[in-house]
């Protein structure tokens, strides 16, 4: 049949795919700037490695696939990993029931220790109590700020959302903003609705909140744009995360507003940000220090038997503001996805 | 129904000439209601009501800049929804046209980032990826005679996965390192991202492509053999192959003209933004099928045309934009879009129905 004909000929097409990219490689098309060439090695932090026996700590958390932040939580729970001696067994899911599945899965391995998010702590109650029982300590990191004690975790590193967003309503005040648009980038996410609603409380003149499809970013331009051209009284764009605080700069440009922006987390392109001026300022939770520190407690618990904030206070690893004054400092560890 | 009038086209042979009007079986129905049977009209007048109802309750629409950015809003979901309503007509489905452009984008960005190349090698080679990516769909579907929804499913799964997992292994994080620096960077963005004024209005460059996409799309549907193919296969594959139409290399070049949609979009995107946050795309594929769908392309192919889409994405970023034009709270975002959507289709399905019926 002529179908078998066709495909063949189809079936070429990898190879001449590759064979064109191969071409081009030795054709010599080198960048004469950027890229990877202009990066200097730079390795993360690392420590000395401790003598204690191996032990395994499962880290579980509510990421969705792809997320910026929860990839330098991440960094931060391997580098204490690798110091402590621990194995570290990481796993993520948003769905709150498909997350209590995975903390139930460490407890059937016989972890020695699990860090847990707590975006959704009714759901995870059972699974922490069934650790419990099999005597695994458990410490809580990120959210869930207001639940950890009561769920009988040993200790909570992070930051409570609404005292983030309180701080930059604040801030926000000293800056002289009249009006505040706060852009959740999904909606219905509690922490990103407790940000906008911290801001609201403190900030003394009108906020208004916007939401955006967040896997979309020419979507997410257009959507701000409309809104700078709808209101024009915004003096300040807030964002939840900073892909989308660099994209609402171009909003900016596109609806021709004078407004300024400010944003909730870091990234290695938003210090430069900073540092041009274009974006004013971030706050930073430390999400490095949030896995690090919940690693480490684990190793210190089981060691030597500490726990930090004595099982009564939370240890907040933030809000940390960064500006056109400290950003200097932070750039190069931002540089290495750490900060 | 609908299909009847594009049944026509699908057979290659011309039509009987002579008696068929004649005869008193079918007597001449009135041009308007033959003009409203055609899929495009009905998405057009949704199209329009939404453009007026959105006129008068958000005031910011009026200006000439509310309109560019509506339009851009538009055209980079019909840009997408073009090639995904040419494969809906060709009776097939692709649900990984989503995670697909930012498949795209990271190939481009990461090969010229890693590797320190002109920007133009990582384009090249990630329009090959693209269209390779295209091909093993269709090659899948073609060999197996699986429907596309389960294949692309799949396929969606596996770029979603290789999006992240690649990226984290080449790049040590889950976004691209910013490529703005390199050597023909410039020029890619005045192809894949520039924009021009227009009497003081600021116009992308992809309403632009979204418009001359679409004029070529219609006529590669409407005048030329290939066209004739793809209502073809879509409408009845076996008889389709029995008249001597290539039935897999219609199919197959179908989801690579997807590919090449999603590159074409994935350049804008890495061009317009700088860097790629690997987790971005899921969900865009029901977008950019709705679109075809409310533009008059049947889920079951064999009918709809390229300017329906453009309609049905225009009343996407219509109603996207406008909502927030018109200061509206933001918590009821999604329902009333989908409100509005579903509103929209029901004007289509009626205008159509009222018009067939007779």
């Amino acid at each position: 049949m002529d179908r078998s004909s066709h495909s063949r000929t189809r079936r070429m097409a990898p190879f001449v795919a590759v064979a064109a990219a191969a071409a081009l490689t030795l054709a010599g098309c080198s960048s004469s700037s950027g890229g990877k060439k202009s990066t200097e090695d730079s390795s993360g932090a690392s420590a000395g490695k401790a003598s204690t026996p191996r032990m395994t700590v499962a880290l579980v958390t509510h990421q969705a696939p792809g997320d910026t932040f929860w990839d330098i939580v991440r960094k931060g729970a391997q580098a204490a990993a690798d110091k402590d001696n621990i194995k570290l067994i990481y796993s993520a899911d948003p769905n709150a029931g498909n997350q209590s599945n995975l903390v139930q899965n460490a407890i059937d391995q016989k972890v020695d220790g699990i860090a847990v998010t707590l975006a959704k702590p009714d759901a995870l109650k059972d699974v922490i109590g069934k650790a419990k029982t099999a005597n695994i300590p458990v410490v809580g990191l990120n959210s869930g700020l207001s639940d950890w004690k009561n769920l009988g975790l040993l200790e909570f590193f992070g930051q409570d959302e609404t005292v983030a967003g309180e701080a930059l309503g604040k801030r926000l005040n000293t800056e002289g903003a009249k009006k505040v648009v706060c852009v959740i980038q999904e909606q219905g996410n509690i922490g990103l609705t407790q940000r906008c609603d911290g801001v609201k409380k403190t900030f003394t003149g009108s906020t208004e909140v916007l939401n955006v499809n967040g896997t979309d970013m020419p979507s997410v331009k257009s959507t701000i744009t409309a809104k700078l051209t709808q209101d024009k009284a915004i003096d300040y764009v807030v964002t939840l995360g900073a892909p989308f605080a660099l994209t609402a700069v171009q909003s900016l440009t596109d609806a021709g507003s004078k407004a300024k922006v400010a944003t909730f987390d870091l990234n290695k392109d938003l210090t430069t940000a900073i540092s041009k001026g274009t974006i004013q300022f971030a706050v930073d939770q430390q999400p490095y220090l949030q896995g690090y520190l919940a690693v480490d407690s684990l190793w210190l618990y089981k060691n030597n038997g500490n726990y930090s904030g004595g099982g009564e206070q939370p240890v907040l690893t933030g809000p940390a503001f960064v500006d056109k004054t400290n950003v200097a400092a932070v750039a190069k560890y931002a540089a290495n996805g750490t900060r | 129904m609908s299909m009847t009038q594009h049944a026509e086209p699908a057979v290659t042979s011309p039509p009987a000439p002579g008696p068929k009007e004649t005869d008193g079986r079918t007597s001449e129905r009135p041009l308007a209601l033959r003009l409203l049977a055609r899929p495009e009209v009905g998405v057009f007048l949704g199209a329009a009501a939404v453009y007026v109802f959105f006129l008068i309750a958000a005031p910011p629409v009026r200006e000439g800049a509310s309109m560019a950015n509506i339009l851009y809003s538009s055209s980079t979901i019909g840009i997408m929804a073009l090639p995904v309503a040419l494969l809906m007509i060709g009776g097939e489905f692709d649900l990984s046209a989503g995670v697909a452009v930012i498949t795209s984008a990271l190939t481009a960005s990461m090969l010229s980032y890693q590797l320190t190349m002109n920007v133009w090698v990582g384009v090249t080679v990630a329009l090959l990826v693209s269209l390779g990516i295209g091909f093993l769909n269709g090659w899948m579907v073609v060999k197996t005679g699986l429907p596309s929804f389960l294949v692309t499913l799949g396929s969606f799964l596996i770029l979603q996965g290789v999006n992240l997992a690649v990226t984290k292994l080449v790049t040590g994080n889950v976004a691209t390192d910013d490529i703005s620096n390199m050597d023909g960077f410039g020029q890619a963005k005045k192809v894949f991202a520039s924009s021009f004024e227009v009497g003081g209005v600021n116009v992308k460059i992809t309403i632009i492509y979204w418009l001359v996409f679409a004029a070529i799309a219609t006529w590669v549907l409407l005048r030329t053999k290939y066209g004739n193919w793809v209502f073809a296969v879509g409408g009845n594959k076996d008889s389709a192959r029995a008249v001597g139409v290539p039935v897999a290399f219609t199919k197959i070049s179908l989801f690579m003209l997807v590919g090449f949609g999603a590159w074409f979009i994935g350049m804008h995107q890495l061009f317009s933004f700088n860097t790629v946050q690997s987790g971005e795309g899921v969900g865009q594929e029901l977008i950019y099928i709705s679109a075809a769908v409310i533009g008059g392309c049947l889920l079951t192919g064999g009918a709809g045309s390229a300017i329906g889409p453009v309609f049905g994405a225009f009343m996407f970023g219509m109603v996207q934009q406008g909502i927030v034009y018109a200061g509206w709270n933001p918590d009821w975002f999604k329902a009333f879009l989908g409100v509005m959507l579903l509103g929209a289709v029901l004007i289509n399905l009626w205008v159509q129905r009222t018009a067939t019926r007779r």
